[in-house]
């Protein structure tokens, strides 16, 4: 009676050869559709050579466009550090009024197409925006130039930091920081010595999405670059630009680039998972 | 164990920093000319500007950088209004030129009558690309419409190339059937229905008939098809000049407002001057485009075959006639597409 029950019970992937059939199928389609794509980049970069490789690294405009990514990347990701921290503060240990509204606008950034981002800055900030022509008449230029890269890339990585952390620190509660305040710590050493310890590795996995989002961030970009070559291309819209080129190598060098990123972005994301797993637990 | 980790971060951060601040010209200002230009015309202005480079240099003793932003003419035209600060355009669309007065009057309305020839230093026309030894036998746009043919060309929707093919296609058909509506409707009509892949730009149908291989021919410009047959000599591509084609022209002009803003209006004059001399002349032509000095087209003869070109005051009025009555939204391009 009870083996007849059990048998009931088995779950679809029990049998053996369905078990193997399943794992086989989800490691072929990872295979085709992840892995191979990879190493098909690195192959077509490597294809004439290491020194052409090395050579288109080190053509002008590729490193112009390394440095603008890293200088974006190094401006975004700790504005939306501290903003991140402050929103997952304000929403986590504060009750007001609009609170569930402004949660609601973070996610913005997620819902809207990067394209239309873009579009919404270069509409305000270009010159015949609202804010753009008082700009142009003060002979600031934001877009078409760094400064517009810079600010497309924080609205679109914003919500990476908050959203990390509003989960963890709604469910780990004031009480510890509360108990900091009530032995008499100030509010800067109750952040430092508890709320900041508590969110740590939350907090990095966030920023390592924002880091991998603003190198990567095509879209948005592309709206408010205007694609000066050796002044506002990023290594995104560099890859695009070499490939219009009928250089090949040279795009999948650049993707190399990229991928490189996003693989050391992996590694050390895979880490610090593994990191707020065990301090979890 | 972390604070390992710490020292790691920290020396990232700081070798970051270090490459993106010190990596060239990211946050220097350099006294330079911004060149708006149109998609496929990067090679092209790669080499003129080391040319004027040098002749400037003679003349001046000053080195220019020259940066060059390219994409489609549209999508660059409006940029513009929106703010970049172009001192120069050349584009391969009077439209896109136009629209700079239209919309911002960042030059004046005259604008054509400030350099010679209308203000465009070199032209074109539209011609096929087809694939070794011409299999399909394709050698005038009375080809185009057999059912064996593919075609691939840019969307004349969104690309000025595309444009130009499709008033090239009408324009052969209004001689053909002496203008005779119907009948050029109808030629019209099998053109597109040829059409396997409309892209939206000139550089993307190329690489739509080269990399993938889709289609017997590609309608581009004359220029850019003699580039392919170079690029890609072991495919042994074959150029295929029709009897008549449309005149393509390449307008080039000073955006006046923000090249005086930048200081730059001199410059940039002097600039688009230098296209006419008879060196740059021949540079153009080397370029596969057509040129007007007279002795730069006798020496390049050979390369540039014969045809009737056709221009748009005589295929349709002018191009505002053209846009409305066949590329605006219902227009007769619209409705030719339908099957």
């Amino acid at each position: 009676m009870s083996n007849h029950k059990i048998s009931h019970q088995q779950r679809i992937g029990d049998q053996p050869w369905l078990r193997r059939l399943l794992i086989g199928l989800a490691f072929l389609l990872v295979g085709v559709l992840l892995v191979v794509p990879l190493i098909a980049i690195f192959a077509q970069a490597l294809s004439a050579g290491l020194n052409v490789f090395w050579v288109n690294v080190s053509d002008k405009y590729t490193l112009h466009a390394i440095g603008l990514t890293l200088l974006v990347a190094a401006l975004t990701v700790p504005l939306n550090l501290v903003f991140g921290v402050f929103l997952a503060w304000l929403v986590t240990r504060f009750e007001f009024p609009g609170r569930r509204i402004l949660m609601t606008l973070i996610d913005i950034p997620f819902a809207v197409s990067p394209v239309v981002a873009g579009l919404m800055y270069l509409l305000l900030y270009g010159s015949n925006g609202w804010v753009g022509s008082w700009l142009m008449e003060h002979d600031l230029q934001l877009m078409f130039a760094w400064p517009g890269i810079v600010m497309v890339t924080v609205f679109i990585t914003c919500p990476f930091v908050a959203r990390e952390l509003i989960p963890l620190m709604q469910q780990q509660g004031s009480s510890e920081e509360e108990a900091a305040l009530s032995l008499g710590a100030s509010g800067w050493q109750m952040f430092r010595r508890v709320t900041l310890p508590n969110i740590k590795w939350a907090l990095l996995y966030g920023v390592v999405l924002t880091n991998a989002r603003a190198v990567g961030e095509f879209g948005a970009v592309s709206v408010v670059s205007g694609n000066i070559r050796g002044e506002t291309n990023t290594l995104p819209l560099h890859v695009e630009l070499l490939y219009q080129d009928y250089n090949l190598v040279g795009a999948f060098t650049s993707a190399t680039l990229l991928a490189a990123l996003a693989l050391l972005t992996l590694v050390v994301k895979t880490f610090l998972e593994w990191r707020q797993q065990q301090s979890a637990s | 164990m972390s604070l390992k980790f710490k020292r790691l971060g920290k020396t990232l951060i700081a070798s970051g920093l270090t490459l993106a601040l010190t990596s060239p010209t990211v946050l220097a200002e350099q006294p330079s000319l911004l060149n708006s230009s149109y998609d496929i015309a990067r090679e092209l202005f790669a080499s003129y500007n080391e040319h004027f480079n040098d002749h400037w240099q003679e003349k001046t003793g000053q080195k220019v950088e020259i940066k060059q932003s390219h994409a489609g003419s549209s999508r660059q035209a409006q940029a513009i209004i929106q703010g970049l600060r172009a001192d120069v355009v050349t584009y391969n669309q009077v439209t896109d030129v136009d629209i700079l007065h239209e919309r911002g009057k960042l030059l004046p309305k005259d604008w054509r009558q400030k350099l010679p020839n209308a203000s465009s230093p070199y032209y074109s026309t539209m011609a096929f690309l087809v694939r070794k030894d011409n299999p399909k036998n394709i050698k005038d746009w009375d080809d185009l419409i057999r059912d064996d043919v593919d075609l691939v060309l840019p969307n004349p929707k969104t690309s000025g190339n595309g444009r130009y093919s499709y008033l090239a296609a009408l324009g052969y058909a209004q001689l053909k059937f002496n203008k005779d509506e119907a009948k050029v409707d109808a030629f019209l009509r099998r053109f597109l229905g040829q059409v396997a892949v409309f892209d939206t730009g000139g550089r993307g149908a190329t690489n739509t008939f080269v990399e993938r291989g889709i289609g017997d021919a590609l309608l581009t410009f004359e220029s850019e098809i003699q580039g392919v047959i170079t690029a890609f000599p072991d495919q042994e591509f074959q150029i295929v000049v029709p009897s008549s084609s449309f005149l393509a022209e390449f307008p080039v002009a000073v955006v006046e407002k923000p090249a005086k803003r930048n200081g730059n209006f001199e410059l940039a004059t002097a600039y688009l001057e230098h296209l006419y001399t008879q060196d740059s002349q021949r540079l153009l032509a080397s370029f596969n485009y057509r040129v007007h000095d007279p002795v730069v087209k006798a020496e390049t003869a050979a390369n540039f075959p014969d045809l009737k070109l056709l221009t748009i005051e005589e295929i349709a009025g002018d191009w505002k006639n053209a846009m409305q009555v066949h590329f605006a939204s219902g227009g007769k391009l619209d409705q030719l597409q339908r099957r």
